[in-house]
């Protein structure tokens, strides 16, 4: 596997800006023990730890000037409303949007595609239509296509995956067709890091003529995302994995698409006006957002996208991809260790899988020398089946993570090989 | 690290290595299957079943080294007992992974080496699995494996 390290061709020297010790000591959890050893935190990609600038945000919020957004005249609804609208635009710039009005707030990824499954997708996917996804969609990316598939009539197919993990260009070319009413994609992959070309499968889409759709939720914590420049009709992420609190998310949809979408949920905020006749509708985006909204949720989001925003994308890109270089070289020296998932674009993933040692059990082995990492299917079961495997170990880094954590997970797995002994299995 | 040892003692970890009655029960006449959704974890339990007696068992499947080892000590323990007795062995069972309750009891025999689980809670499903799945076999009426 030094094929692999070498190939990912990453300067091993980072940038002078960026203060390693300065960013560690903004997140607290950072500095505390796990049974009893320092918290080795490498599960970035199930959920990211929060700086103080995030939870001080929500805590100002609570203690300054909370109250319900549009709804009230007084002085705490208006601050509250403006901190909210405040943060979509934040939003906006972190997507390089064209407008604020474009960003629709809602529960994280999850809630994004099934919405533009339920609300885009009904009105515009019909009997023997075609949805294109690919082999290595997070469920989330394949079970609302599914399920409106099945209630429309319509036929998912998903483009195949080669040895490296990555999505077969020439597959997906051949699979997209005039009946392809929307290819939904990920940006990255959450199982084995992949980055998709977003750009070009983008364009080959629209050239078929299709909508797309891109899940940004493993893409927003690691690169610098520009909507514009990617070409793409949608773009989601998740507020927890980029540093902000679980339960708070974006889509971004252009203008024109979102205009001509019906709502979703109804209830209070999206309305126009009401009688029990008729009922005319807010326009985008609060026509999607019924209800009272995670309002703290969305400010805390935004002081995450602040935080990401000073330190830099490129250099927090710049930094993980030393750690995935320095992780990649010191992991392939583990016997029995074989990685699942080796594309040529990678983000600060690592999936793999040890001789004779379940994933659960290497979970569990770390675990008791404080390093967490995830160990099962990671909500992708077609990408295990298709590399024949029925769970992986995955070490995913973020912004905080240090070249001595990559050195405790090695010094970690080899310690596994001792305990379990030999390559026997 | 303690905890750790506890956890994979030697005997769990050769169990692991070398599973015992592991494979086909050609003779089987009930069986049920268990699977962990959580992990993926997948165990098939055979069971020869003869006046109320277990006359032999085995399992089949994949997981992990506490799921495998489990259910290879597991059917060590059952053959020639009768369903009351696989019931109480099994509450002893249980009650060693999740409270600790009986510990040192000598009815759980072999069984002990499991006293490590209970401190590690994401577990105690790995370890549960094949008896899960071995009571369902036990609840299945009479009637001969369709398929092998």
């Amino acid at each position: 596997m030094t094929s692999f390290a070498a190939a990912l061709d990453h300067p091993r020297t980072s940038a002078p800006a960026y203060d390693l010790a300065r960013v560690r000591a903004d997140f607290p959890i950072l500095s505390t023990e796990v049974r009893g050893r320092p918290l080795v935190y490498l599960d970035n990609a199930a959920s990211t730890q929060k700086p103080r600038a995030v939870t001080e945000a929500i805590a100002r919020c609570y203690g300054e000037y909370y109250a319900n957004v549009e709804r009230g005249v007084h002085t705490l609804s208006q601050r509250s409303t403006e901190a909210r609208e405040r943060a979509r635009e934040t939003v906006r710039r972190f997507l390089n949007a064209p407008s604020a009005q474009e960003v629709i707030f809602l529960r994280g990824v999850t809630e994004a595609i099934n919405l533009v499954a339920a609300s885009w997708g009904r009105k515009n996917v019909g009997p023997g239509d075609e949805i294109l996804i690919t082999g290595l969609e997070h469920h989330s990316n394949i079970v609302p296509w599914v399920m409106l598939c099945e209630e429309r009539g319509a036929v998912l197919k998903a483009a195949p995956l080669d040895d490296r993990g990555e999505v077969r260009l020439d597959e997906f070319e051949r699979l997209l067709s005039p009946r392809t009413r929307i290819a939904a994609f990920a940006h990255v992959s959450n199982s084995l890091g992949t980055i998709n070309p977003v750009r070009e499968m983008t364009a080959l889409a629209h050239r078929a003529g299709a909508v797309v759709l891109v899940d940004g939720a493993q893409a927003a914590p690691h690169l610098p995302v520009d909507v514009q420049a990617l070409g793409c009709d949608f773009y989601t992420f998740s507020g927890h994995k980029v540093y902000g609190p679980s339960g708070i998310g974006a889509l971004w949809g252009r203008q024109e698409l979102l205009a001509a979408m019906p709502p979703w949920q109804g209830g209070g905020g999206m309305i126009h006006t009401v009688t029990f006749e008729k009922i005319t509708y807010a326009p985008p985006p609060h026509r999607f957002e019924a209800g009272t909204p995670f309002i703290e949720g969305a400010i805390g989001l935004a002081a995450a996208l602040d935080y990401v925003g000073a330190l830099g994308p490129a250099a927090i890109s710049a930094w993980e991809a030393e750690l995935l270089a320095l992780a990649a070289e010191r992991l392939s020296e583990v016997p029995g260790l074989t990685f699942v998932g080796t594309a040529r674009e990678k983000a600060a993933v690592l999936s793999f899988t040890m001789a004779g040692i379940h994933p659960h059990d290497v979970g569990t082995i770390l675990d008791a020398e404080g390093i967490a990492v995830r160990a099962g299917h990671h909500c992708a079961q077609p990408v295990m089946e298709r590399f024949k495997v029925p769970a992986t170990t995955r070490a995913s880094f973020g912004l905080y993570n240090t070249p001595a954590e990559v050195e405790a997970l090695a010094a970690g797995l080899h310690r596994a090989r001792e305990m379990f002994g030999g390559t026997a299995g | 690290m303690n905890e750790l040892r506890d956890l994979y003692q030697e005997v769990i970890l050769d169990h692991n290595r070398r599973p015992r009655n592991f494979g086909p029960l050609p003779a089987a006449n009930h069986r049920a299957e268990g699977h962990n959704p959580l992990c993926g974890d997948r165990v098939t339990v055979l069971l020869d079943m003869a006046d109320g007696r277990i006359r032999d068992v085995a399992f089949q499947g994949a997981g992990c080294a506490i799921s495998t080892a489990s259910a290879s000590l597991m059917t060590e323990a059952l053959k020639g007992r009768t369903v009351e007795e696989v019931r109480e062995i099994f509450n002893g069972f249980h009650g060693l992974v999740t409270t600790g309750e009986g510990e040192g009891s000598p009815e759980l025999g072999k069984l002990a080496v499991f006293g490590g689980v209970r401190e590690f809670p994401m577990r105690v499903k790995c370890a549960t699995l094949a008896w899960h799945t071995l009571l369902a076999a036990l609840e299945q009426k009479d009637q001969p494996v369709s398929t092998e």
